[in-house]
């Protein structure tokens, strides 16, 4: 695993750096460990108020560890004409966790997102990277049925 | 040899183009066929991805949607011949949605391999910032002024003038900054020319930066659009090796260079000065004005700020004139606008047009009405920041100033379809609660307006439509039109105000 120190040295010069060495820790760890703060600080010559500030400004920074599986349904407007919401109550009941939290057994995050740039076929989702549109409840289960035998 | 072209595009990736590519792989490699197959950019036809296109000799024919189960009925119907099949639309520039329209700034796209800087000069590319490096930069500066180009991003500023005042600016630094932070649900034409004709927005940057005395510039990408990053990352680094980009960009002894930073899904990071400050790595809260970015922008410095699409329009103001890109439009809208068909819509897609066509033509004539075949019941232009509009007002022009005169929004180019199925109340509560996660908390009206507006809109609709209500509504949304510090708590009321004008009976007010 790359070594923060590591990571924050290759941004200390970086004009606005902090932004994507958050990017960079988030992606060897997959959010952003509380421990890695003060060293983030002291590297970037922050105080660890600001580096706290701004991680939690951002909905796409956390400061926790995800489920296995970050699956985000998108309730935007163009999404909402074409069944956005109710796919998300969907979501909600077939992954057993509500929107913006993780479900019991650590497999699934589910968060909302606003709007993935694909709204000319709505509803649209993404399971982790990858990007899904026109989807519906029985297209939902068919995927995420597919992803947790990959998963397993 | 036959070739194929299968988009890499996201909205043909979302519904599965990498599986259409791999069974034809597959087939044709099985029966010994001989295919080359290309990941170009969208079309945009969206409705009909994954579409699938065949070179000919009469030129290219599309099949779609192609699903992967079809490949294996598509080849032996003669597809690679490009013969007929219930999915083959014939030849794909004289299919109607395309054929009908005005590309200037979506010329290539879809035709091209987008990461080809041969396909890119082969069609055009280059020309202008070629023709730039020869003018000086009152030159390039008049060019973009004369051609009438206004800030596509939505606020419609005329691009010259930012230029203009950057230009003039004396300073040790100055710096050309996109705003990608595509976050208006209804809109893709950026995320398209990021992943579809990345060349052309690296071009029109850099021909920001010369014309400004501009030596670095930020591409600020939303992370919604991973593809689009990781498309504009590869273009940034293949231009650089070519030449195009560097210390001395094409051999003019001028100094250009690119980079790319992944935003983190705050909506109002995509007005300018909050970007800034996300940018400089701090929480994207907005700043006052003035001072202006152009005066005083990234780090201080000045900074031109334009949207990709504003960017990705010049290559062909400063290539074929301005008086070439001027000749479209109306009134003071100039050129075309790649309008954006979503949401309930029967033929959603990218729809590049000179202003003045109707919302009627685009959303019956192109969109072909709702893709659940009910009538439909609103339409929100703009972006979530826009009014819905009433079929009263289909038939206006579409121009920066008529839309305006009747409080309608332009935006960047996204239409929104709903059909008759969709509360507004609900929709115009959801305006609100949006303003709510979304604002950045500076100002008053905005940070707690918002919330107000959540709860008055609830009271209104469990008192059916208590007329003190609807008041304390209207005038909150009067105070936050007028008193907040950017359009997030400014046009809010929009899609609040124009749902309840027109849609009284969804809050439970009698008609």
């Amino acid at each position: 695993m790359t070594d923060i120190q590591t990571l924050i040295r290759a941004h200390a010069n970086i004009p606005g750096g902090l932004m994507p060495l958050l990017h960079a820790v988030q992606e060897v760890h997959g959010y952003i460990p509380a421990d890695t703060v003060p060293a983030i600080a002291k590297g970037m010559n922050l105080s660890r108020a600001e580096v706290h500030g701004v991680i939690t400004y951002y909905s796409h920074f956390h400061e926790h560890a995800l489920g296995k599986q970050v699956v985000q349904v998108c309730v935007a407007e163009s999404c909402k004409a074409c069944g956005g919401d109710e796919l998300m109550k969907h979501a909600e009941k077939m992954l057993g966790c509500a929107s913006k939290s993780t479900s019991a057994n650590g497999a699934y995050s589910l968060e909302p997102v606003y709007c993935l740039g694909l709204c000319a076929q709505s509803p649209a989702i993404q399971i982790d990277d990858t990007v899904h549109a026109r989807m519906n409840a029985v297209k939902f289960d068919a995927l995420m049925g597919l992803n947790v035998k990959k998963a397993a | 040899m036959v070739t194929v072209y299968i988009p890499q595009d996201s909205a043909a990736l979302a519904v599965g183009a990498d599986a259409v590519v791999a069974a034809l792989a597959l087939v044709t490699k099985a029966r010994g066929l001989d295919v080359t197959i290309v990941r170009n950019g969208s079309r945009g036809m969206l409705w009909l991805e994954t579409m699938v296109e065949v070179a000919t000799p009469a030129g290219r024919v599309a099949y779609g949607p192609v699903e992967a189960s079809d490949v294996v009925g598509l080849i032996d119907a003669g597809m690679l011949e490009g013969k007929p099949h219930a999915l083959c639309h014939g030849l794909t520039d004289a299919m109607p949605y395309l054929a009908k329209q005005q590309r200037l700034t979506f010329a290539r796209m879809g035709i091209t391999d987008p990461l080809s800087l041969d396909d890119y000069a082969a069609h055009g590319g280059w020309a202008g910032l070629k023709r730039a490096i020869t003018l000086d930069s009152a030159a390039i500066v008049a060019d973009v002024l004369d051609s009438g180009l206004r800030g596509r991003g939505g606020a419609a500023f005329p691009a010259g003038i930012k230029w203009r005042t950057v230009a003039a600016a004396q300073a040790s630094q100055k710096y050309v900054v996109c705003n990608a932070d595509e976050g208006d649900s209804g809109t893709f034409s950026d995320r398209m020319t990021m992943e579809g004709d990345p060349y052309m927005l690296i071009e029109g940057m850099t021909i920001a930066g010369i014309a400004t005395g501009a030596t670095k510039g930020y591409i600020y990408i939303r992370s919604e659009y991973p593809h689009a990053i990781a498309t504009m990352n590869a273009a940034i680094a293949k231009a650089g090796t070519a030449g195009f980009l560097g210390a001395n960009v094409l051999g003019s002894g001028k100094s250009f260079d690119l980079e790319v930073r992944k935003a983190a899904g705050s909506y109002v990071c995509g007005e300018e000065t909050a970007m800034l400050e996300s940018i400089e790595g701090k929480r994207g809260i907005v700043r006052a004005k003035p001072p202006l970015p152009a005066i005083e922008g990234l780090f201080g410095k000045p900074t031109v700020i334009n949207n990709v699409i504003t960017f990705a329009s010049t290559p062909i103001i400063l290539a074929k004139g301005a008086a070439f890109y001027k000749d479209y439009g109306m009134g003071r809208s100039r050129g075309t606008l790649p309008f954006q068909l979503a949401g309930n819509i029967k033929q959603g897609g990218l729809v590049e047009l000179a202003f003045g066509v109707t919302l009627r033509e685009l959303v019956n004539g192109y969109g072909g009405g709702t893709r659940s075949g009910r009538p439909i019941k609103a339409v929100q232009a703009g972006g979530p920041l826009g009014a819905y509009v009433p079929e009263s007002q289909w038939d206006t022009p579409i121009d920066y100033e008529a839309y305006a005169a009747l409080g309608l929004v332009v935006g960047h180019g996204g239409i929104v379809v709903h059909d008759d199925t969709a509360n507004m109340a609900s929709l115009a509560r959801y305006a609100m609660e949006f303003c709510a996660i979304e604002s950045c908390g500076k100002c008053t009206p905005c940070r707690i307006g918002s919330t107000r507006g959540v709860e008055v809109i609830d009271r209104i609709t469990a008192s059916q439509g208590d007329a003190k209500q609807v008041d304390l509504l209207k005038d909150l949304c009067d105070t936050m039109v007028n008193g907040s510090l950017c359009a997030m708590g400014g046009m809010t009321p929009y899609p609040v105000l124009s749902a309840l004008k027109y849609y009284p009976q969804d809050f439970g007010i009698a008609k």
